[in-house]
Protein backbone atom coordinates (compact mmCIF):
# COMPACT_ATOMS: atom_id res chain seq x y z
CA UNK A 1 0.00 0.00 0.00
CA UNK A 2 2.59 2.41 0.54
CA UNK A 3 4.94 1.96 -2.08
CA UNK A 4 1.99 2.43 -4.13
CA UNK A 5 1.79 6.10 -2.83
CA UNK A 6 5.36 6.02 -3.56
CA UNK A 7 5.35 5.03 -7.11
CA UNK A 8 2.37 7.24 -7.82
CA UNK A 9 5.35 10.58 -7.83
CA UNK A 10 7.19 10.86 -11.24
CA UNK A 11 10.55 9.82 -10.75
CA UNK A 12 12.35 12.99 -10.91
CA UNK A 13 10.30 13.94 -8.21
CA UNK A 14 10.98 10.51 -6.60
CA UNK A 15 14.99 11.45 -6.60
CA UNK A 16 14.36 14.76 -4.85
CA UNK A 17 12.63 13.11 -2.20
CA UNK A 18 14.92 10.68 -1.39
CA UNK A 19 17.99 13.02 -1.48
CA UNK A 20 15.72 15.05 0.51
CA UNK A 21 15.18 12.05 2.81
CA UNK A 22 19.09 11.81 3.12
CA UNK A 23 19.93 15.16 3.98
CA UNK A 24 17.50 15.22 6.91
CA UNK A 25 19.30 11.82 8.07
CA UNK A 26 22.46 13.76 8.05
CA UNK A 27 21.39 17.04 9.30
CA UNK A 28 19.03 15.74 11.90
CA UNK A 29 21.90 13.40 14.15
CA UNK A 30 24.53 16.24 12.70
CA UNK A 31 22.47 18.70 15.25
CA UNK A 32 22.14 16.46 18.02
CA UNK A 33 25.89 16.11 17.80
CA UNK A 34 26.35 20.19 18.05
CA UNK A 35 23.78 20.56 20.94
CA UNK A 36 25.94 17.46 23.07
CA UNK A 37 29.13 18.81 21.92
CA UNK A 38 28.68 22.13 23.82
CA UNK A 39 27.37 19.97 26.45
CA UNK A 40 30.12 18.18 26.44
CA UNK A 41 32.70 20.80 26.26
CA UNK A 42 31.43 22.51 29.38
CA UNK A 43 31.32 19.24 31.29
CA UNK A 44 34.90 18.80 30.03
CA UNK A 45 36.68 21.95 30.41
CA UNK A 46 34.79 22.31 34.01
CA UNK A 47 36.38 18.34 34.67
CA UNK A 48 39.77 19.35 33.54
CA UNK A 49 39.69 22.82 35.81
CA UNK A 50 38.63 20.43 38.64
CA UNK A 51 34.69 21.71 38.64
CA UNK A 52 32.03 20.02 38.00
CA UNK A 53 30.04 22.14 35.00
CA UNK A 54 26.41 22.34 34.17
CA UNK A 55 24.53 19.78 36.09
CA UNK A 56 21.00 21.95 37.01
CA UNK A 57 19.12 21.08 33.88
CA UNK A 58 17.84 17.57 33.84
CA UNK A 59 19.31 14.38 35.20
CA UNK A 60 23.20 15.55 35.44
CA UNK A 61 22.78 18.34 33.28
CA UNK A 62 22.00 16.37 30.40
CA UNK A 63 18.96 19.17 29.05
CA UNK A 64 21.24 21.96 29.10
CA UNK A 65 21.87 22.36 25.56
CA UNK A 66 17.98 22.37 24.99
CA UNK A 67 17.46 24.91 27.28
CA UNK A 68 20.24 26.80 26.18
CA UNK A 69 18.14 26.77 22.35
CA UNK A 70 15.27 27.54 23.76
CA UNK A 71 16.88 30.44 25.45
CA UNK A 72 18.16 31.75 22.45
CA UNK A 73 15.27 31.17 20.03
CA UNK A 74 13.07 33.43 22.52
CA UNK A 75 15.58 36.57 22.95
CA UNK A 76 15.45 39.48 20.74
CA UNK A 77 17.52 39.78 17.61
CA UNK A 78 19.07 42.98 18.16
CA UNK A 79 20.06 44.99 14.96
CA UNK A 80 22.34 48.24 15.27
CA UNK A 81 21.12 51.15 14.15
CA UNK A 82 24.08 51.90 11.84
CA UNK A 83 24.67 48.46 10.60
CA UNK A 84 24.30 47.20 6.99
CA UNK A 85 21.11 45.03 7.78
CA UNK A 86 20.80 43.14 4.91
CA UNK A 87 24.78 41.84 5.31
CA UNK A 88 24.32 42.02 9.28
CA UNK A 89 21.22 39.19 8.79
CA UNK A 90 22.62 37.20 6.18
CA UNK A 91 26.34 36.75 7.44
CA UNK A 92 24.92 34.07 10.36
CA UNK A 93 23.78 31.80 6.81
CA UNK A 94 26.96 32.60 5.29
CA UNK A 95 28.47 31.09 8.19
CA UNK A 96 26.34 28.19 8.57
CA UNK A 97 26.02 26.91 5.19
CA UNK A 98 29.51 25.47 4.09
CA UNK A 99 29.71 24.29 7.34
CA UNK A 100 26.58 22.13 6.79
CA UNK A 101 26.95 22.04 2.74
CA UNK A 102 30.13 20.52 3.33
CA UNK A 103 28.54 16.81 4.64
CA UNK A 104 27.11 15.96 1.63
CA UNK A 105 30.50 14.46 0.51
CA UNK A 106 31.41 13.18 3.69
CA UNK A 107 31.24 8.85 3.46
CA UNK A 108 30.16 7.86 7.11
CA UNK A 109 30.70 3.90 6.44
CA UNK A 110 31.21 2.04 3.38
CA UNK A 111 28.63 3.33 0.46
CA UNK A 112 27.02 5.19 3.29
CA UNK A 113 27.18 8.70 1.43
CA UNK A 114 24.62 11.51 -0.02
CA UNK A 115 27.31 11.84 -2.89
CA UNK A 116 30.08 9.94 -4.04
CA UNK A 117 31.28 12.74 -6.33
CA UNK A 118 34.63 12.06 -8.09
CA UNK A 119 36.17 15.94 -6.99
CA UNK A 120 34.79 15.50 -3.19
CA UNK A 121 38.19 16.37 -1.30
CA UNK A 122 38.49 19.55 -4.06
CA UNK A 123 34.47 20.37 -2.62
CA UNK A 124 35.45 20.24 1.12
CA UNK A 125 38.62 22.45 0.54
CA UNK A 126 36.47 25.08 -1.54
CA UNK A 127 33.87 24.88 1.28
CA UNK A 128 35.58 25.27 4.07
CA UNK A 129 37.18 28.23 2.12
CA UNK A 130 33.98 30.18 1.89
CA UNK A 131 33.18 29.90 5.11
CA UNK A 132 35.46 33.08 6.37
CA UNK A 133 32.59 35.33 4.49
CA UNK A 134 30.00 34.47 7.43
CA UNK A 135 32.67 36.31 10.05
CA UNK A 136 34.02 39.28 7.31
CA UNK A 137 30.64 40.22 6.51
CA UNK A 138 29.34 39.86 10.15
CA UNK A 139 32.18 41.86 11.73
CA UNK A 140 31.93 44.42 8.57
CA UNK A 141 28.00 44.51 8.66
CA UNK A 142 28.02 45.20 12.26
CA UNK A 143 29.48 48.95 11.92
CA UNK A 144 31.89 48.17 15.17
CA UNK A 145 35.60 48.68 15.99
CA UNK A 146 35.60 45.78 17.75
CA UNK A 147 33.92 43.63 14.96
CA UNK A 148 35.92 44.72 11.91
CA UNK A 149 38.91 44.35 14.09
CA UNK A 150 37.73 40.47 14.59
CA UNK A 151 37.22 40.17 11.19
CA UNK A 152 40.29 41.49 9.40
CA UNK A 153 41.99 39.19 12.31
CA UNK A 154 40.34 36.25 10.59
CA UNK A 155 40.27 37.29 6.90
CA UNK A 156 44.47 37.15 7.69
CA UNK A 157 44.45 33.99 9.63
CA UNK A 158 41.85 31.79 7.05
CA UNK A 159 44.11 33.29 4.23
CA UNK A 160 47.18 32.04 6.16
CA UNK A 161 46.47 27.91 7.30
CA UNK A 162 44.27 27.75 4.01
CA UNK A 163 47.38 27.41 2.08
CA UNK A 164 48.92 25.03 4.82
CA UNK A 165 45.82 22.83 4.96
CA UNK A 166 45.52 22.64 1.57
CA UNK A 167 48.57 21.50 0.72
CA UNK A 168 48.39 18.66 3.27
CA UNK A 169 45.49 17.53 0.98
CA UNK A 170 48.01 17.76 -1.57
CA UNK A 171 49.76 14.73 0.12
CA UNK A 172 46.97 12.61 1.15
CA UNK A 173 45.79 12.79 -2.79
CA UNK A 174 49.06 11.95 -3.64
CA UNK A 175 49.13 9.30 -1.31
CA UNK A 176 45.53 8.14 -2.88
CA UNK A 177 46.11 8.97 -6.45
CA UNK A 178 42.07 9.88 -5.88
CA UNK A 179 40.15 13.15 -5.00
CA UNK A 180 37.00 10.64 -4.48
CA UNK A 181 36.31 10.60 -0.29
CA UNK A 182 35.53 7.10 -0.29
CA UNK A 183 38.46 5.88 -2.65
CA UNK A 184 41.09 8.01 -0.16
CA UNK A 185 39.57 5.79 2.91
CA UNK A 186 39.32 2.38 1.11
CA UNK A 187 43.10 3.24 0.04
CA UNK A 188 44.12 2.84 3.26
CA UNK A 189 42.52 -0.72 4.07
CA UNK A 190 44.56 -3.07 5.95
CA UNK A 191 44.95 -2.26 9.68
CA UNK A 192 46.53 0.55 11.46
CA UNK A 193 49.80 0.20 9.78
CA UNK A 194 48.45 1.34 6.78
CA UNK A 195 46.76 4.29 7.35
CA UNK A 196 47.79 7.73 5.53
CA UNK A 197 48.78 8.96 9.23
CA UNK A 198 52.20 7.06 9.67
CA UNK A 199 53.65 8.28 5.79
CA UNK A 200 52.18 11.33 5.88
CA UNK A 201 52.91 12.11 10.05
CA UNK A 202 54.13 15.93 9.69
CA UNK A 203 50.92 16.51 6.93
CA UNK A 204 48.58 15.07 9.81
CA UNK A 205 49.32 17.94 12.45
CA UNK A 206 49.89 20.19 9.99
CA UNK A 207 46.20 19.56 8.48
CA UNK A 208 45.13 18.78 12.29
CA UNK A 209 46.60 22.18 13.98
CA UNK A 210 45.07 24.40 10.42
CA UNK A 211 42.11 22.68 11.25
CA UNK A 212 41.78 24.04 14.46
CA UNK A 213 43.26 27.40 13.14
CA UNK A 214 40.36 27.40 10.46
CA UNK A 215 37.75 27.09 12.72
CA UNK A 216 39.04 29.44 15.28
CA UNK A 217 39.24 27.66 17.94
CA UNK A 218 41.74 27.94 20.85
CA UNK A 219 44.65 28.54 21.14
CA UNK A 220 43.76 30.63 17.35
CA UNK A 221 40.97 32.29 18.74
CA UNK A 222 41.95 35.88 18.18
CA UNK A 223 39.12 36.28 16.04
CA UNK A 224 36.64 36.05 19.23
CA UNK A 225 39.57 37.38 21.85
CA UNK A 226 37.52 38.24 24.77
CA UNK A 227 40.30 40.56 26.52
CA UNK A 228 41.15 42.27 23.77
CA UNK A 229 38.01 42.41 21.90
CA UNK A 230 35.16 41.21 24.19
CA UNK A 231 33.71 39.04 21.35
CA UNK A 232 35.21 39.65 18.05
CA UNK A 233 32.62 39.08 15.12
CA UNK A 234 29.82 38.70 17.19
CA UNK A 235 29.75 41.33 19.58
CA UNK A 236 26.63 42.97 17.96
CA UNK A 237 24.68 39.27 17.35
CA UNK A 238 22.51 38.47 20.13
CA UNK A 239 19.46 35.48 20.38
CA UNK A 240 19.07 33.14 17.05
CA UNK A 241 21.59 35.13 14.61
CA UNK A 242 24.33 34.40 17.42
CA UNK A 243 23.53 30.95 17.84
CA UNK A 244 23.76 30.19 13.87
CA UNK A 245 26.93 31.26 14.14
CA UNK A 246 27.84 28.59 16.95
CA UNK A 247 26.43 26.20 15.37
CA UNK A 248 28.29 26.91 12.90
CA UNK A 249 31.37 26.79 14.85
CA UNK A 250 30.61 23.05 16.06
CA UNK A 251 29.46 21.80 12.91
CA UNK A 252 32.77 23.19 11.80
CA UNK A 253 34.79 21.27 14.55
CA UNK A 254 32.80 18.35 14.15
CA UNK A 255 33.32 18.25 10.45
CA UNK A 256 37.61 18.86 10.60
CA UNK A 257 37.21 15.60 13.10
CA UNK A 258 35.21 13.70 10.77
CA UNK A 259 38.08 14.81 8.14
CA UNK A 260 40.81 13.73 10.09
CA UNK A 261 39.75 11.02 10.75
CA UNK A 262 38.42 10.03 7.13
CA UNK A 263 41.63 11.41 5.81
CA UNK A 264 44.49 10.36 7.95
CA UNK A 265 43.17 7.72 10.16
CA UNK A 266 41.26 4.69 7.28
CA UNK A 267 37.42 6.46 8.75
CA UNK A 268 34.79 3.39 9.12
CA UNK A 269 38.27 0.60 8.55
CA UNK A 270 38.83 -0.89 11.67
CA UNK A 271 42.38 -0.64 13.62
CA UNK A 272 42.57 -4.57 14.19
CA UNK A 273 41.81 -5.43 10.30
CA UNK A 274 43.40 -9.18 9.80
CA UNK A 275 44.82 -8.77 13.76
CA UNK A 276 41.34 -10.78 15.06
CA UNK A 277 39.41 -13.47 13.61
CA UNK A 278 37.20 -13.23 10.55
CA UNK A 279 33.89 -12.10 11.39
CA UNK A 280 34.74 -10.64 14.90
CA UNK A 281 33.37 -7.19 15.07
CA UNK A 282 36.53 -5.65 16.11
CA UNK A 283 37.90 -7.01 12.78
CA UNK A 284 35.02 -5.48 10.68
CA UNK A 285 34.33 -2.04 9.05
CA UNK A 286 31.95 0.09 10.72
CA UNK A 287 30.10 3.08 11.92
CA UNK A 288 31.31 2.48 14.73
CA UNK A 289 34.99 3.33 14.33
CA UNK A 290 34.63 6.65 12.25
CA UNK A 291 32.27 7.95 14.95
CA UNK A 292 35.46 6.79 17.57
CA UNK A 293 37.99 8.13 15.89
CA UNK A 294 36.00 11.62 15.15
CA UNK A 295 35.10 11.67 18.79
CA UNK A 296 38.76 11.20 19.76
CA UNK A 297 39.58 14.61 17.15
CA UNK A 298 36.36 16.64 18.79
CA UNK A 299 37.61 15.48 22.07
CA UNK A 300 41.02 17.04 21.30
CA UNK A 301 39.74 20.20 20.26
CA UNK A 302 37.99 20.36 23.80
CA UNK A 303 41.34 19.59 25.16
CA UNK A 304 42.95 22.61 23.46
CA UNK A 305 40.49 24.90 24.55
CA UNK A 306 41.23 23.77 28.27
CA UNK A 307 44.76 23.52 28.46
CA UNK A 308 46.78 26.30 25.63
CA UNK A 309 47.05 29.83 25.64
CA UNK A 310 46.14 31.86 23.24
CA UNK A 311 48.72 32.70 20.45
CA UNK A 312 49.58 36.38 19.86
CA UNK A 313 48.91 37.45 16.36
CA UNK A 314 52.07 37.92 15.04
CA UNK A 315 53.25 34.21 16.57
CA UNK A 316 49.95 32.92 14.47
CA UNK A 317 50.88 34.30 11.43
CA UNK A 318 54.73 33.08 11.97
CA UNK A 319 53.24 30.02 12.38
CA UNK A 320 51.16 29.69 9.31
CA UNK A 321 53.62 31.04 7.03
CA UNK A 322 57.12 30.49 8.54
CA UNK A 323 56.26 26.66 9.70
CA UNK A 324 54.01 25.02 8.65
CA UNK A 325 53.72 25.83 4.56
CA UNK A 326 57.78 24.98 4.45
CA UNK A 327 57.19 21.59 6.53
CA UNK A 328 53.98 20.78 3.96
CA UNK A 329 56.19 21.50 0.66
CA UNK A 330 59.30 20.07 1.84
CA UNK A 331 57.09 16.92 2.84
CA UNK A 332 55.34 16.90 -0.62
CA UNK A 333 58.80 16.47 -2.10
CA UNK A 334 59.54 13.68 0.59
CA UNK A 335 56.43 11.86 -0.64
CA UNK A 336 57.12 12.13 -4.16
CA UNK A 337 60.44 10.80 -3.88
CA UNK A 338 58.81 7.78 -1.42
CA UNK A 339 56.16 7.33 -4.46
CA UNK A 340 58.92 7.26 -7.10
CA UNK A 341 60.78 4.91 -4.84
CA UNK A 342 57.84 3.09 -4.18
CA UNK A 343 58.42 2.95 -0.46
CA UNK A 344 55.25 2.92 1.57
CA UNK A 345 51.50 2.17 0.91
CA UNK A 346 50.95 3.93 -2.17
CA UNK A 347 48.13 3.08 -4.20
CA UNK A 348 49.89 3.80 -7.67
CA UNK B 1 11.96 23.61 -20.88
CA UNK B 2 14.11 20.80 -19.25
CA UNK B 3 15.74 21.17 -15.71
CA UNK B 4 19.04 21.43 -16.85
CA UNK B 5 18.21 24.62 -19.12
CA UNK B 6 15.98 26.31 -16.40
CA UNK B 7 19.49 26.05 -13.97
CA UNK B 8 21.30 27.04 -16.46
CA UNK B 9 19.22 30.39 -16.96
CA UNK B 10 18.41 31.05 -13.63
CA UNK B 11 22.60 30.69 -13.14
CA UNK B 12 23.14 32.88 -16.24
CA UNK B 13 20.51 35.25 -14.74
CA UNK B 14 22.32 34.94 -11.62
CA UNK B 15 25.65 36.05 -13.17
CA UNK B 16 24.31 38.83 -15.11
CA UNK B 17 22.75 40.50 -12.41
CA UNK B 18 25.89 40.08 -10.08
CA UNK B 19 28.04 41.55 -12.53
CA UNK B 20 25.98 44.39 -13.25
CA UNK B 21 25.67 44.93 -9.10
CA UNK B 22 29.45 45.01 -9.08
CA UNK B 23 29.98 48.11 -11.10
CA UNK B 24 26.54 49.73 -10.14
CA UNK B 25 26.35 49.59 -6.64
CA UNK B 26 27.48 52.27 -4.25
CA UNK B 27 29.14 51.21 -1.58
CA UNK B 28 32.65 49.28 -2.94
CA UNK B 29 32.03 45.96 -0.15
CA UNK B 30 28.92 45.81 -1.32
CA UNK B 31 30.75 45.79 -5.27
CA UNK B 32 33.41 43.04 -3.82
CA UNK B 33 30.99 40.51 -2.62
CA UNK B 34 28.73 41.16 -5.93
CA UNK B 35 31.73 39.92 -7.52
CA UNK B 36 32.13 36.47 -5.60
CA UNK B 37 28.11 36.29 -6.43
CA UNK B 38 29.50 35.91 -9.93
CA UNK B 39 32.26 34.04 -9.45
CA UNK B 40 29.97 31.43 -7.40
CA UNK B 41 26.96 31.49 -10.64
CA UNK B 42 30.00 31.24 -13.28
CA UNK B 43 31.39 28.58 -11.33
CA UNK B 44 27.33 26.61 -11.08
CA UNK B 45 27.45 27.11 -14.97
CA UNK B 46 30.81 25.65 -14.84
CA UNK B 47 29.72 22.92 -12.91
CA UNK B 48 26.51 22.42 -15.84
CA UNK B 49 29.52 22.09 -18.45
CA UNK B 50 30.82 19.06 -16.27
CA UNK B 51 33.68 21.08 -15.53
CA UNK B 52 33.75 19.86 -12.12
CA UNK B 53 37.50 20.77 -11.42
CA UNK B 54 37.69 24.22 -12.66
CA UNK B 55 34.55 25.36 -10.84
CA UNK B 56 35.50 23.95 -7.68
CA UNK B 57 39.08 25.61 -8.41
CA UNK B 58 37.18 28.76 -9.17
CA UNK B 59 35.53 28.76 -5.77
CA UNK B 60 38.34 27.74 -4.08
CA UNK B 61 40.82 30.25 -5.24
CA UNK B 62 38.86 33.30 -6.71
CA UNK B 63 36.56 32.87 -3.75
CA UNK B 64 38.45 31.67 -1.01
CA UNK B 65 41.31 33.21 -1.38
CA UNK B 66 41.73 35.93 -3.70
CA UNK B 67 38.25 38.08 -2.89
CA UNK B 68 39.15 37.70 1.04
CA UNK B 69 41.66 39.58 0.13
CA UNK B 70 39.89 41.85 -1.46
CA UNK B 71 37.60 42.73 0.58
CA UNK B 72 40.17 42.78 3.79
CA UNK B 73 41.24 45.91 1.37
CA UNK B 74 38.35 47.28 0.51
CA UNK B 75 36.67 47.02 4.01
CA UNK B 76 39.57 49.04 5.30
CA UNK B 77 38.72 52.09 2.53
CA UNK B 78 36.97 55.12 4.24
CA UNK B 79 35.38 55.93 1.14
CA UNK B 80 32.83 58.78 0.79
CA UNK B 81 30.62 57.17 -1.22
CA UNK B 82 28.41 60.31 -1.96
CA UNK B 83 31.30 62.07 -3.75
CA UNK B 84 32.22 58.67 -5.84
CA UNK B 85 28.77 59.16 -6.92
CA UNK B 86 29.77 62.12 -8.42
CA UNK B 87 31.30 61.31 -11.62
CA UNK B 88 29.45 58.95 -12.84
CA UNK B 89 27.23 60.73 -15.80
CA UNK B 90 30.36 62.16 -17.20
CA UNK B 91 32.22 58.67 -17.05
CA UNK B 92 29.35 56.68 -19.07
CA UNK B 93 29.88 57.35 -21.91
CA UNK B 94 33.77 56.22 -22.48
CA UNK B 95 32.27 53.38 -20.35
CA UNK B 96 29.63 52.31 -22.43
CA UNK B 97 32.43 52.56 -25.17
CA UNK B 98 34.65 50.48 -23.69
CA UNK B 99 32.50 48.38 -22.52
CA UNK B 100 30.80 47.71 -26.07
CA UNK B 101 34.30 47.63 -27.82
CA UNK B 102 34.42 44.21 -25.39
CA UNK B 103 31.71 42.92 -26.20
CA UNK B 104 31.96 43.49 -30.43
CA UNK B 105 35.13 41.28 -29.36
CA UNK B 106 33.52 38.79 -27.33
CA UNK B 107 30.89 38.12 -29.75
CA UNK B 108 33.27 37.66 -32.67
CA UNK B 109 35.70 35.39 -30.53
CA UNK B 110 33.26 33.07 -29.72
CA UNK B 111 30.08 33.83 -30.84
CA UNK B 112 27.79 32.87 -33.99
CA UNK B 113 29.67 35.46 -36.66
CA UNK B 114 32.61 35.95 -37.73
CA UNK B 115 35.43 33.57 -37.69
CA UNK B 116 35.57 30.64 -35.42
CA UNK B 117 38.45 31.74 -34.16
CA UNK B 118 38.13 29.63 -30.57
CA UNK B 119 36.21 26.61 -32.42
CA UNK B 120 33.22 27.06 -30.73
CA UNK B 121 31.48 25.50 -33.56
CA UNK B 122 32.66 22.11 -32.44
CA UNK B 123 30.79 22.71 -28.41
CA UNK B 124 27.49 21.87 -30.68
CA UNK B 125 27.81 18.44 -30.50
CA UNK B 126 30.14 17.91 -27.14
CA UNK B 127 29.60 14.50 -25.93
CA UNK B 128 27.61 13.95 -23.05
CA UNK B 129 29.90 11.73 -19.89
CA UNK B 130 28.65 9.58 -17.86
CA UNK B 131 29.21 9.53 -14.50
CA UNK B 132 32.34 7.62 -14.75
CA UNK B 133 33.95 10.72 -16.47
CA UNK B 134 37.06 12.51 -14.07
CA UNK B 135 37.51 16.05 -15.44
CA UNK B 136 40.41 16.31 -12.85
CA UNK B 137 41.96 13.21 -14.81
CA UNK B 138 41.10 14.74 -17.88
CA UNK B 139 42.79 18.12 -17.61
CA UNK B 140 45.93 16.67 -15.73
CA UNK B 141 46.31 14.36 -18.84
CA UNK B 142 46.26 16.89 -20.82
CA UNK B 143 47.95 20.09 -18.75
CA UNK B 144 50.89 17.52 -17.98
CA UNK B 145 51.30 16.32 -21.56
CA UNK B 146 50.60 18.53 -24.58
CA UNK B 147 50.71 21.83 -22.42
CA UNK B 148 53.49 20.96 -20.09
CA UNK B 149 55.59 23.09 -21.00
CA UNK B 150 52.88 26.37 -21.33
CA UNK B 151 52.11 25.11 -17.91
CA UNK B 152 55.39 25.60 -16.68
CA UNK B 153 56.19 29.05 -17.90
CA UNK B 154 53.11 30.40 -16.30
CA UNK B 155 54.00 28.41 -12.92
CA UNK B 156 57.65 30.53 -13.34
CA UNK B 157 55.62 33.64 -14.03
CA UNK B 158 54.12 33.45 -11.33
CA UNK B 159 56.65 32.42 -8.84
CA UNK B 160 58.81 35.47 -10.32
CA UNK B 161 55.46 37.94 -9.47
CA UNK B 162 55.13 36.41 -5.69
CA UNK B 163 59.07 37.00 -5.21
CA UNK B 164 58.75 40.70 -6.48
CA UNK B 165 55.78 41.17 -4.35
CA UNK B 166 57.88 39.65 -1.53
CA UNK B 167 61.22 41.84 -2.23
CA UNK B 168 58.50 44.93 -2.37
CA UNK B 169 57.75 44.51 1.20
CA UNK B 170 60.65 42.97 2.65
CA UNK B 171 62.66 45.65 3.98
CA UNK B 172 65.10 46.36 7.34
CA UNK B 173 62.90 48.31 9.64
CA UNK B 174 65.37 48.79 12.64
CA UNK B 175 62.53 50.20 14.36
CA UNK B 176 60.39 47.31 14.53
CA UNK B 177 61.49 44.99 17.72
CA UNK B 178 61.50 41.65 17.03
CA UNK B 179 61.59 38.17 18.86
CA UNK B 180 63.42 34.99 18.17
CA UNK B 181 60.98 32.19 18.99
CA UNK B 182 63.37 29.53 19.25
CA UNK B 183 65.63 32.07 21.67
CA UNK B 184 62.57 32.26 23.78
CA UNK B 185 62.30 28.65 23.97
CA UNK B 186 65.78 27.99 25.26
CA UNK B 187 65.48 30.01 27.95
CA UNK B 188 65.85 28.83 31.23
CA UNK B 189 64.74 29.99 34.72
CA UNK B 190 68.11 30.96 35.76
CA UNK B 191 68.42 33.08 32.91
CA UNK B 192 65.60 35.65 33.79
CA UNK B 193 65.54 35.22 37.31
CA UNK B 194 67.68 34.89 40.63
CA UNK B 195 66.47 33.93 43.93
CA UNK B 196 68.13 35.96 46.50
CA UNK B 197 68.47 34.17 49.99
CA UNK B 198 67.89 37.14 52.35
CA UNK B 199 67.57 36.80 56.45
CA UNK B 200 64.17 37.49 57.92
CA UNK B 201 64.22 41.00 59.28
CA UNK B 202 62.15 43.42 61.32
CA UNK B 203 62.61 47.21 60.56
CA UNK B 204 62.77 49.14 63.60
Amino acid sequence: MGLDVWNWFPADAQTLLLILGKIILILIPLMLCVAYITYAERKIIGYMQIRIGPNRVGPRGWLQPIADAMKLMFKEVIIPTKSDKFLFLIAPVLSIMPALAAWAVIPFDRGMVLTDVNAGLLYILALTSIGVYGVIIAGWASNSKYAILSSLRVGAQIVAYEIAMGFALVGVLMASGSLNMSDIVEGQAGGISSWYIWPLLPLFFVYFISGVAETNRAPFDVAEGESEIVAGFHVEYSGMAFAVFFLAEYANIILISSLTALLFLGGWLSPFEGMVDAGHWLGETSLFWFFAKACFFAFCFLWFRATFPRYRYDQIMRLGWKVFIPVTIVWLFVEAVMVVAEVGPWAV
Amino acid sequence: MTITDFLFFAFAGATIMAALGVVSSKNPVHSALFLVLTFFSASAIWLMLEAEFLAITLVLVYVGAVMVLFLFVVMMLDINIAKMREGFVSYLPVGALFAFMMLAVMVYVVGPVGPDVMGTAALDNAVKHGPEYSNTEALGEILYTDYVLAFEIAAVILLVAIIAAISLTLRRRPATKYQTPANQIKVKRNDRLKIIKSDAEVLK
